[in-house]
């Protein structure tokens, strides 16, 4: 998903007017574009393996029961009806959606924060020093994440040492294991590692915008939230749509911080659909069903994001 | 990035879309599974003997279990002109990765398996049945091997499909310091005395059970340990083998389950057990912080070196004194693939196992199960007051007595994922009743005996 996001054409080129063309003229064109095609067949061969024909045999699975091996059979649409009608399935849709709180709002309104705190010292050595340790979470396996706050949020880890060393020895318990904390748990996870890509991003974005506008806003009399609302929140609000895109993509199609902090446990208590499409194809053997979950989690996606893409499109002032 | 997708310019819209078409086409002709070249099932005449030609047997084996490669290692030793090439995974993985790494060109001589039935079905496992008859495996006790037979869609009956790497047997491993600490003198012979020790030990502030259940149930030990008593077994096994008929909804599956609630109320569980998973678990109880703890012999020899001379081991009492032991038992299966280069040479190493001295020993000290084979053979012996030792003395016992069944675990390919697994999790959390995880386990199993 994310590298047929990454790897679209904008399609700039196609905006420019071109000149009526001359017989040469559209001759040499055709080859030139010719030639264009020719750069980019390898790559185009890599998407069209890679991505395209997955994609396609996705969907063509989808309209099958089968179980991986033996030959399948037609049934239509009921494995799509099965994902609108299974009320796990349901539930471990929703889960994702909750997800997105933890892993794309939390980021993005903490990033805001630290980003407009963090402005001013981004150059020179401690400049580096704080951005390498905002995203070094990005840089760590996802699985060595998930294994380090699974020691963390263990009955006898450090937050619970913490805890009963301020005397909330009543509130500490197993996070991951406890149904009603064992979300929003690995929803923290979530949360910190994608807390350092927006603010890094959202940082980057800071730094371009017009130090005048800041100046006519505090000649204006404007103080520092005033400021950050007027000036700061819409100049990036390109970054914003960025940091939203990924990060909701990173909450809906979650895996490793998942199967490796709870296994989707307890219950289903933080099953999401990736998690769920691999039990579904490999485990369970329902290739069929776990294809159409896939398809639909793809949508999911989709809904989400093209929406803040639109929104967020609109030209730097 | 901020601009993508939707400002997509149309003809390109327009040439993706023809893309995809074309895509379509290309892969939707035939359904899935289609173009399966029919397995070579001809039942040409089995050769029992091993030649002096070179052969390279493929092995596809357990990561963390080390006696299929010191089998491996001795076979070689002994026959020069067969080496080993094995490739090892975690369990989980087998179970993902075996259907489809059988029906590769590149298909394994021996691989340890999941359940069979699917497999079966997809004819991707060799019947055994000659090699049966020609090596003479009619003289080892049919108990034995009737876990591996693979009937029309069940299982206990029909063909063999698979042999043994040891045969192991479960029960109930116990801190021997913890023990003596809360007055244990001798195992409990029934499941009441067992109770009594649970409370006993919970009064005196020794953690009962040690039992993980995150990512797979591990609870599912005690639970089907006090179904195995709480009713027929043939009741428990009839299930796992599938036998038309067969629920899950009986008094016995759910005595069990509520004795389970019981326990899970009462603290006898940690509770953190649900954010437990087994090397946690094991763990644990090797600091001593559990007095029981339900698993297998695959963990004495482990046990032995961890806490010397402190752990004891006993089959899960019954529930009236002196009644027949009943205990989960299964072999370590290994089968042959359909697909095998050298499946003679396979049944050679799988009959080797089970009746060379050598072999026999390795399957004890190594693997710390009981090799199996013909029951005139002698079971070689494990070190003096070694929980080893007294695992091997329970092995035995439970054959004598007849009482070995399969794990509820393995009755379908995704019972123990779908349902047993978050139902118990449910269960133990106070979020599930034992009425609802019974009916909820017999409607997966349902379901997945209805595909």
């Amino acid at each position: 998903m994310t590298s047929a996001l990454g790897s679209a054409p904008t399609g700039r080129d196609d905006r420019r007017a071109r000149p009526t063309p001359t017989r040469a003229y559209r001759f040499r064109w055709a080859r030139a574009a010719g030639t264009g095609w020719l750069y980019v067949l390898p790559a185009l061969v890599m998407y069209a393996v890679f991505v395209l024909r997955p994609l396609v045999l996705t969907l063509q699975y989808s309209l099958y029961d089968w179980n991986g091996i033996g030959v399948a059979r037609w049934v239509g649409l009921d494995n799509y009806l099965t994902v609108f009608t299974d009320s796990d399935l349901l539930k471990i849709i929703g889960n994702a959606v909750v997800l997105i709180v933890f892993f794309s709002f939390i980021p993005v309104a903490l990033g805001l924060l630290v980003a407009s705190m963090v402005r001013r010292i981004t150059t020179g050595a401690f400049g580096t020093v704080v951005r390498t340790i905002l995203f070094l979470p990005q840089v760590i396996p996802l699985v060595a994440a998930g294994i380090a706050w699974s020691w963390l949020l263990s009955s006898n880890g450090l937050v619970n040492q913490v805890l009963r060393a301020v005397g909330l020895g009543g509130v500490a318990r197993a996070w991951l294991g406890d149904f009603d904390t064992a979300l929003p748990a690995v929803g923290v996870i979530g949360a910190w590692v994608l807390l350092g890509l927006c603010t890094i991003l959202l940082v980057t974005g800071m730094s371009k915008i017009d130090p005048a506008l800041y100046e006519a806003a505090r000649l204006d009399g404007a103080g520092p939230v005033r400021e950050f609302l007027a000036v700061t929140l819409p100049s990036l609000r390109q970054e914003i749509g960025v940091c939203l895109t990924v990060t909701i993509i990173a909450a809906l199609a979650s895996f490793d911080i998942v199967y490796i902090s709870t296994s989707g446990g307890p219950g289903l208590q933080t099953t999401v659909p990736g998690l769920e499409i691999y039990r579904l194809a490999f485990s369970q053997r329902q290739v069929g069903l776990a294809s159409a979950l896939a398809v639909v989690l793809m949508l999911l996606v989709l809904a989400c994001v093209l929406p803040i893409q639109r929104l967020t499109r609109g030209e730097k002032p | 990035m901020a601009e993508l997708l939707t400002k997509f310019p149309r003809r390109r819209t327009v040439l993706l879309a023809s893309l995809l078409a074309v895509g379509m086409t290309a892969t939707a002709c035939s359904a899935p599974g289609e173009d399966r070249s029919s397995n070579p099932t001809s039942d040409t005449a089995v050769k029992t003997e091993l030649g002096a030609d070179p052969i390279t047997l493929q092995m596809y084996a357990e990561t963390g279990f080390p006696l299929a490669k010191a089998l491996a290692d001795e076979f070689s030793k002994q026959h020069s002109n067969v080496t080993f090439n094995i490739r090892e995974d975690q369990f989980t993985v087998i179970v993902e990765n075996a259907p489809r790494v059988m029906a590769s060109d590149n298909s394994p001589d021996i691989i340890r398996l999941p359940t069979m039935v699917d497999l079966v079905k997809d004819d991707l496992l060799k019947n055994l049945d000659p090699y049966f008859t020609a090596y003479g495996w009619d003289k080892f006790p049919a108990s034995q091997l009737m876990q591996l037979r693979v009937g029309e869609n069940t299982r206990g009956t029909g063909s063999l499909y698979g042999m043994g790497l040891g045969y192991s047997v479960t029960g109930v491993f116990y801190n021997k310091k913890l023990a003596t600490q809360i007055g244990m003198t001798q195992p409990p012979a029934t499941v009441a005395e067992f109770e009594e020790l649970l409370a006993k030990a919970k009064t005196g502030g020794v953690q009962p059970i040690m039992q993980f259940n995150k990512n797979t149930a591990g609870i599912n030990f005690p639970h089907q340990a006090l179904q195995n008593q709480f009713g027929d077994p043939t009741q428990v096994a009839d299930w796992i083998f599938q036998k038309p008929g067969a629920t899950f909804d009986t008094p016995a599956a759910l005595k069990a389950t509520q004795t389970i609630q019981k326990w899970a109320q009462a603290g006898y569980f940690t509770k953190d057990a649900n954010a437990l998973d087994y090397a946690g678990m094991v763990g644990e109880f090797q600091k001593g912080n559990g007095l029981f703890m339900f698993n297998g012999d695959w963990e004495s020899a482990n046990l032995d070196k961890a806490m010397p001379g402190n752990v004891g081991f006993f089959l899960f009492p019954t529930e009236s004194p002196g009644a027949k032991h009943v205990a989960m038992s299964a072999p370590n299966t290994f089968g042959v693939s359909a697909k095998a280069k050298n499946p003679d040479a396979a049944a050679y190493f799988l009959n080797w196992v089970h009746t060379n001295a050598k072999a026999r020993e390795i399957s004890v000290t190594v693997g710390g199960s009981s090799p199996g084979g013909p029951s005139d053979l002698p079971v070689p012996s494990a070190a003096e007051n070694t929980v080893l030792a007294e695992t091997l003395k329970a092995s035995q016992q439970l054959g004598a007595e007849n009482g070995a069944v399969d794990f509820t675990a393995n009755a379908t390919g995704g019972i123990f994922a779908a349902a047993i697994t978050p139902e118990m999790q449910k269960l133990i959390a106070g979020q599930q009743t034992p009425e609802g995880y019974v009916k909820a386990v017999q409607a997966e199993y349902q379901k997945e005996l209805s595909r």
